[in-house]
């Protein structure tokens, strides 16, 4: 299922999808500007891909596993994990509540 | 002290001979970026202090260890590092507002890799945030501006790194390339810019944006430096699981052979509509330098070409919104509204093209064109051993010219996101120029053919030497 435009709601439903809000301008430019987008990558639809199998790695590696164990010279130390938030409180980030009573 | 015409092998020879020491080089590196880059906006942070610092205990070990540049092949070698590379203590934005005062705690390896290899870093150089973009129009800073003509784009997303070090701020500049984003601005700076074999070099620590394509790149002026740098930063790192174990070669080895009975193949849907003529003229001419070389050249097709850049734009933005999420201003930086315009369109395009009800019909679409068009390149390696083609359809275009019409943006990388789908090496070499402006070349290999790419470039960049032509600041 394919669409050839896309309309407010749509633009709505996907920047919500994305966590973002946007201002009434935004909607309307970002309507245009996507709906062109979508136009030229229906042109997928042409192509014929029955038994074609779908390409996420390229160079074809496969289960790469690292030792379950911890490396100190990846780890960071709570100081450091903490030392770009804006918001924390005893070594804890702070965050608002999701859940109330 | 002329750095702007000098190279990395030139500097490592004249540091070995005492000319100068590190710490004159890296003050004239200094002085020619505090002259420059008000008007071209290469640079976001300077690393003033550190980069002193450090050509001073270099200096020393110059004095006190004959072995010294046996051990660090790089030494003193003053670099710039796009800013989606993590550097520790060093801030590091990725081009945007929303990371603007993210001071990372760590390195990424390829920053690692350089730095005990002994290279300085200069500065942090602009982008368009989060290498979204073909121009750096896309920064959520001062836009750069092409040092071979003001008022036209440098090529993006790498677009600092080009310009730092096609203005001779630095003898190396980072970058990354998902699409396009080395190749384009080596394109329009005159410069030779590298897109490895994917997993060729680590990402770690290289802030993602879209995972199965980006491809950890580098920019200098000539094809000896560039191969010289690959060889520092190629390899298999146990921090990112997608880094290959074959064999990293010793690619300034190999440059000078000959290359008589190489086949090239030239890819007909490339040498179409919509290419400048002067690009095709100038590609035409660096061709029969090739076949002076003792190569021969035959037509190939690449049959799904026309596709290519829709399946980008599906999985790239797919995969960008997935790695954008990750920005929520919990353990960093701001909220997400500070997310530039075109942030937000390819959020929103991956959110849509993922969403319920449309994955069959985009994004698997999409992974199943994906393996048509790596087909494709690998039947045209059966025939021939290198591709060449035109790096841009147009020159360098004009600031502003493309940014309300983020699709005519999108396809002015159209003859290199293909490479990026099959996960294959391509090498931007200067062809010439026209208009005064500079023309790109892109030799394409098969996966992990970087030896070759560089042998190739080598030979052609000794006959025409098109790197000593230098940037005029025109329109400035």
């Amino acid at each position: 299922m394919t669409k050839k435009t896309l309309t407010r709601d749509d633009i709505l439903h996907i920047a919500k999808l994305g966590n973002l809000t946007l201002n009434e301008n935004e909607i309307e430019l970002f309507k245009q500007q996507l709906s062109s987008v979508i136009e030229y990558i229906n042109k997928l639809q042409e192509v014929n891909t029955e038994d074609v199998e779908p390409s996420s790695q390229i160079t074809g590696l496969t289960d790469v596993l690292r030792e379950d164990k911890i490396n100190n010279e990846r780890t960071l130390t709570s100081e450091q994990a903490l030392a770009n938030t804006k918001s924390k409180e005893k070594n804890l980030f702070k965050v608002k509540a999701i859940l109330t009573e | 002290m002329d750095l702007l015409g000098l190279t990395i092998k030139n500097v490592s020879e004249k540091l070995k001979d005492g000319a100068f020491s590190c710490k004159e080089l890296i003050k004239e590196c200094l002085s020619i970026i505090k002259i420059n880059d008000k008007k071209i906006n290469a640079f976001l942070t300077l690393n003033e202090d550190g980069a002193l610092k450090k050509a001073d205990e270099f200096d020393n070990l110059i004095k006190n260890d004959k072995e010294i540049f046996k051990k660090k092949p790089l030494l003193g070698i003053p670099m710039g590092v796009k800013d989606l590379y993590t550097t520790r203590g060093i801030i590091t934005t990725a081009g945007s507002k929303i990371i603007k005062d993210y001071n990372p705690p760590f390195n990424a390896t390829v920053i690692r890799r350089l730095i005990d290899a002994g290279v300085i870093i200069v500065g942090k150089t602009n982008e368009d945030a989060w290498g979204h973009g073909s121009s750096g129009e896309n920064t959520d800073y001062e836009p750069t501006k092409n040092p071979y003509d003001l008022s036209r784009v440098p090529g993006g997303s790498s677009s600092g790194s080009g310009a730092a070090v096609s203005y001779g701020a630095c003898l190396v500049g980072t970058g990354t390339d998902t699409g396009s984003s080395v190749r384009l601005p080596a394109g329009y700076c005159n410069l030779v810019g590298l897109k490895p074999t994917y997993g060729r070099v680590s990402r770690y620590g290289v802030i993602a944006m879209a995972s199965s394509f980006d491809s950890i790149g580098h920019m200098t002026k000539t094809v000896y430096d560039n191969a010289k740098v690959l060889e520092v930063t190629a390899g298999v790192d146990p921090y990112d699981g997608t880094t290959v174990p074959i064999r990293v070669d010793k690619y300034t080895k190999v440059l000078g052979q000959n290359i008589k009975g190489l086949k090239i193949g030239l890819p007909k849907e490339y040498f179409v509509e919509g290419l400048d003529n002067k690009i095709n003229i100038s590609i035409r001419e660096s061709l029969k330098v090739f076949e002076k070389l003792g190569a021969t050249i035959e037509e190939i097709t690449l049959p799904h070409t026309d596709f290519a850049m829709a399946a980008y734009y599906i999985l790239v933005p797919s995969e960008v919104s997935s790695n954008l999420s990750r920005y929520d201003g919990v353990r960093y930086g701001g909220p997400r509204e500070l997310f530039g315009a075109e942030a937000k369109r390819r959020i929103m395009l991956g959110s849509y093209t993922l969403s319920s009800g449309y994955y069959d019909a985009y994004y698997l679409k999409a992974a199943k064109v994906r393996t048509l068009i790596k087909q494709d390149f690998e039947n045209a390696f059966k025939k021939v051993d290198v591709l060449i083609a035109p790096t841009s359809p147009t020159l360098p275009f004009k600031i502003g010219e493309k940014v309300n019409n983020p699709l005519q943006m999108y396809l002015s990388d159209i003859f290199l996101c293909p490479t990026n789908l099959a996960g294959i090496p391509g090498l931007n070499v200067p062809s010439g120029f026209a208009d005064g402006l500079p023309v790109g070349m892109q030799i394409i290999g098969s996966q992990f053919s970087e030896e070759l790419l560089y042998k190739v470039a080598y030979l052609f960049e000794q006959e025409t030497q098109h790197y000593k032509i230098r940037p005029q600041f025109k329109n400035g």
